[in-house]
């Protein structure tokens, strides 16, 4: 049996595409869903990929939080369906008070599209378990607002709670305590504000290398669907 | 018909880039002794009926669940003066009833 994991797409979405092409390189059956339909279609697991939903007018997923299928998503992700938000997704996620604190205009005003070095810091989630605690890695980035922000207390907590999952080496906005990624206290829903589905193939990955370090995303998730 | 006005700050707490980029600007436009900028938004919105208690707190319940994320803004509702006076708010009501929400 395979997992079926959906990919969500927003009018303003760019990188669906791209996540339900990662979801089928690791074998999983990627499921299209949309945002104005609130079926998730049966899937095991939804991905909310990058772009500028709804065109992030307002603020970045301000608009895309209210849309049919986010009711739905919120509604399962809160019964323990796992979701993985990247970068709009992070802010939709935010936006749905599913995760805590929120993406803002980056530190130095600048969209920043570049590779990126990450520690990875937790394991204990749906969607990282196939790496290991303290593992570097090279992930792109690309946002003009991905610069993570929470009250001391709600930071203080995260770490605590080990619920920090990755932190940029070579923090490039401004993010609070070089956080690049963060997860519920159940572990079922992350975010994160690099581009896991950019980073899975040779061909198309970080150039010169390591250009695959985002697959075990895919493949945490797929390892967790398929034993459970 | 009432019009409201929203105004929706980033809180005090957070950093503001944009303003900062703002106050930079300044100087070099010959405006010295500018010691801070922020930036912010401001909504208008037009309501059905009387300017009264209840249209805004149909614009609170606006702001606190869609205009403003209150994570990491606050916001102010009032009536718009210049419009309202001349209908049905009592002018006292006007200059008195800019709200702000709880840090």
């Amino acid at each position: 049996m395979s997992a079926r994991i959906g990919v969500v797409t927003f009018p303003g979405s760019q990188d669906d595409q791209d996540a339900l092409r990662a979801v089928a390189l690791v074998g999983a059956e990627p499921v299209a869903l949309w945002h104005r339909d609130a079926d998730l279609r049966q899937v095991d697991a939804v991905i909310l990929p990058g772009g500028f939903s709804y065109g992030d007018y307002l603020r970045a997923g301000a608009i895309a939080r209210f849309s049919p299928v986010m009711e739905a998503v919120i509604a399962g992700a809160r019964e323990g369906l796992p979701v993985l938000g990247i970068c709009n997704g992070f802010q939709v996620l935010c936006e749905s008070h599913l995760l805590p604190g929120a993406l803002i205009r980056n530190g130095g005003l600048l969209f920043i599209n570049r590779d990126e070095r990450l520690r990875v810091e937790s394991t204990a989630t749906a969607w990282t378990a196939d790496y290991s605690v303290g593992q570097e890695i090279v992930i792109p980035i690309k946002n003009g607002e991905g610069r993570f922000t929470a009250d001391e207390h709600t930071l203080d907590e995260l770490e605590a709670e080990g619920r920090v999952i990755a932190r940029y080496l070579d923090n490039p906005n401004g993010s609070a305590r070089d956080i690049a990624g963060i997860a519920n206290a159940a572990g079922n829903v992350v975010g994160l504000m690099p581009h896991p589905e950019h980073a899975v193939e040779e061909l198309t990955g970080p150039y010169p290398g390591p250009a695959t370090d985002g697959l075990p995303f895919f493949t945490s998730i797929l390892k967790q669907l398929v034993a459970a | 018909m009432a019009r409201v006005v929203v105004d929706v700050m980033l809180k005090p707490e957070i950093l503001d880039p944009q303003g900062q980029a703002v106050q930079r600007a300044l100087p070099r436009l010959g405006f010295d002794g500018i010691v801070d900028v922020r930036q912010g938004k401001r909504f208008e919105i037009e309501l059905d009926g009387p300017a009264n208690d209840a249209a805004l707190a149909r614009a609170r319940e606006i702001a606190e669940k869609l205009l403003a994320n209150t994570v990491i803004e606050q916001y102010e509702v009032r009536f718009d003066g210049a419009v309202d006076s001349a209908t049905a708010a009592p002018a006292a009501a006007t200059s008195t009833s800019a709200e702000r929400t709880a840090g």
